[in-house]
């Protein structure tokens, strides 16, 4: 099994006649996941490649039965694409585009609230079941199907680095969830660590997260009073200086609060395996979870 | 993005939020003459740089006459500032506000952030003003208001309120107080803020209530939408080198160490700063080249990383996702051979066209080592700075 995506899943594309919403549709469809509509207001009627344009993502999911959207659309118009699938009633809507304003972002989120529509990112590398569907702009290659391990970051290029070791040491994942490196994003942590822990195949997770905020602190009080699959986890920062904005909007040391110290003691103090060096990560899965491999 | 506390007052204004009556000054006869428009003593001179704690740091002073706000806007002006926010180097004084002194009754904390978690817009209010409100919330927690304000609703007057009578105010000083909570609460959405904070917002002892200190953050990703907000940018309080690498839409922080490194990915970014660490050596930048990165702004900032005398050898990190490796090699052969390399470099690259990026380096016939994964490429760069 995996979670919020698989083989069943039938993609729109929010952008799709944009450099990187084509580049990347490409990579997907390549991969095998089932691309059914791509939205770009204006282009209706078009065909990108095989894929079907529209006007709306209205159209697209009653003419194709999308259930799923990859949104590339740019950060100044990327909330009202966020909302447009969320009313057109999309199960999960994977924002792909950085630099969303904050305010935005609140709104979109308070709004999501009374929806069904899941939200993956903004600002991530998107969703991999590998395998079956591939929502986001991973290397697909770097990832080895079958599971058993569940995978959740806060990063992108992180996030395929610690794939890859796992795939190097011939252990599969369920699914790969990228949750976006902005302060507020639509699925967190808990979110998917709630969704590992109830999926039978997943029955090891790992799960990196970065300076900045409190997400990775509150998930740890997830875990310890429910999680009782094995957990790997790396937190990126422990160098970065207070009060500087590292790259992701989200992640900054502020008032003390954030650091990486702070959430690796967290991360400790619930049972979590916590990994001090990223070249050995590999290892330290393979001795972690030897027990459900 | 930061702005100076004098502009932030500017923009107080513009909404009604009441501040004391002041001008900025650029050397010490324009503050004197500022303090004689005033009409009235004695006057503070208050430095201005992009942060706090600046009081303690000799950098806020009360002048009686007109003479002495001329001789300490001298002292201030081109004194080196430290606080408990710019580091051990200081910043470098270039203005100061001066402004009318005030018969101060009551020093009171507000602020207006947004939650991450909630995604909630959160005022907040505390009668221990003046202090460090870290502090605060840590020693007596019972001292801070927090009022929630869903961004969808928008701010009610309830809100307002609540800070306003919590704060324990007379009651006419209360109503001016819930209209400004109001009026900040207008600015910070209509400016896309990430934060604005008076610390301390005074209760006089005529009972007004003014914000004595200003402060206000921009977020970074609105400011499309804001055009005269750059114009408040002052290139003077950021690192020359930043600031040219933001030209090219490169993230770029300076850090004290001499291993430069580039790498694409802002979390990967940081954990390879903390690799270079764990080996033994000390990062001298954080780097992320992004996603969309070219040929031209890897180069950019080969150029950048370079141009850090510190910096005895380099760490390239990239797993390719989005970019391509063969890319990124055309542009680390491009940048060597235009800014001439004069350190080693350590190169690891993983994913899309790996090979062609490989073999691009390789037939580069530059000093280049490749390391075959992380952990092999922390060792050679522990080696190289030894």
């Amino acid at each position: 099994m995996s979670i919020f995506v698989n083989k069943n899943t039938r993609v729109l594309v929010q952008g799709i006649t944009g450099k990187e919403g084509q580049f990347h549709t490409r990579q997907c469809v390549a991969y095998g996941t089932n691309v059914v509509a791509g939205v770009t207001p204006g282009k209706g009627g078009q065909k990108m490649d095989e894929v079907p344009v529209f006007n709306t993502v209205f159209e697209a999911v009653r003419d194709t039965g999308a259930n799923c959207a990859m949104i590339f659309v740019p950060p100044a118009f990327a909330a009202d694409a966020i909302l447009e699938s969320v009313d057109a009633g999309v199960e999960v809507a994977v924002a792909i585009t950085e630099g969303i304003p904050v305010l935005d972002m609140m709104r979109v989120k308070n709004y999501l609230a009374r929806a069904k529509t899941r939200l993956i990112g903004p600002n991530c590398p998107g969703i991999i079941t590998p395998g079956e569907c591939k929502v986001g702009i991973m290397p697909g290659v770097i990832h080895k199907p079958g599971g058993p391990i569940g995978v959740v970051s806060r990063s992108g290029t992180l996030t395929y680095e610690v794939v890859h070791q796992l795939t190097r040491k011939g252990i599969g994942q369920t699914t790969c969830i990228g949750i976006g490196g902005d302060p507020v994003n639509g699925t967190n942590f808990i979110d998917c660590l709630a969704a590992f822990n109830a999926d039978p195949e997943t029955r090891g997770i790992v799960m990196v997260g970065e300076i900045g905020g409190s997400a990775e602190e509150d998930a740890c009080a997830y875990i310890k009073a429910n999680v009782k699959k094995p957990v790997v986890g790396f937190i990126a920062g422990v160098t970065a200086p207070p009060g500087r904005r590292m790259g992701h909007a989200g992640a900054i040391i502020s008032g003390g609060s954030g650091t990486a110290a702070a959430k690796t003691a967290a991360m400790r103090a619930a049972g979590v395996a916590v990994c001090e060096d990223l070249g050995m990560f590999g290892e330290l899965c393979v001795e972690t979870f030897k027990a459900v491999i | 993005m930061n702005i100076h506390e004098y502009q932030a007052k500017e923009l107080f204004r513009k909404y009604g939020v009441p501040v004391p009556r002041g001008g900025v000054a650029f050397s010490p006869e324009e503050a004197r003459k500022t303090a004689e428009e005033l009409g009235t003593l004695p006057v503070v001179v208050k430095a201005q740089i992009h942060a706090g704690g600046r009081g303690k740091g000799g950098g806020v002073k009360v002048a009686k006459t007109l003479d002495e706000a001329k001789e300490l806007a001298g002292k201030i002006l081109g004194m080196t500032l430290v606080t408990h926010q710019t580091g051990p180097d200081g910043k470098l004084v270039k203005k100061v506000l001066v402004e009318e002194g005030l018969d101060i009754r009551k020093e009171l904390y507000f602020s207006i952030i947004p939650d991450r978690a909630s995604a909630k817009i959160i005022l907040m209010a505390s009668v221990a003003g003046g202090m460090d409100i870290e502090e605060v919330a840590h020693k007596t927690p019972e001292k801070i208001i927090k009022v929630s304000v869903d961004p969808l609703l928008g701010i009610q007057a309830a809100h307002c309120r609540q800070v306003a009578y919590r704060l324990g105010l007379p009651d006419e000083a209360a109503k001016a107080a819930a209209k400004m909570v109001a009026a900040l609460y207008k600015l910070f959405v209509e400016y896309d803020c990430s934060q604005v904070e008076i610390n301390p917002l005074v209760l006089t002892g005529t009972n007004q209530v003014l914000a004595l200190d200003a402060k206000i953050n921009f977020d970074d990703n609105a400011l499309y939408r804001h055009k005269d907000v750059p114009a408040y940018r002052d290139l003077d309080e950021e690192d020359p080198l930043e600031v040219e690498a933001s030209k090219h839409n490169l993230n770029y922080i300076k850090m004290d160490g001499n291993v430069g490194n580039m790498v694409n990915g802002a979390g990967l970014a940081m954990a390879t700063m903390d690799i270079i660490k764990r080996a033994g050596a000390e990062p001298a930048n954080f780097l992320d080249v992004g996603g969309g990165a070219n040929a031209e702004m890897v180069e950019n900032g080969f150029r950048i990383i370079l141009s850090d005398k510190n910096v005895k050898g380099i760490l390239i990190n990239i797993f390719g996702g989005i970019l391509r490796c063969d890319v990124l090699a055309s542009g680390v052969v491009e940048a060597a051979k235009k800014v001439g390399l004069n350190v080693p470099v350590v190169v690891r690259m993983e994913g899309t066209n790996v090979d062609e990026g490989r073999r691009i380096l390789a037939e580069s016939g530059l000093n280049l080592t490749a390391a075959k994964d992380l952990a092999d490429a922390a060792a050679k760069v522990a080696g190289i700075v030894k």
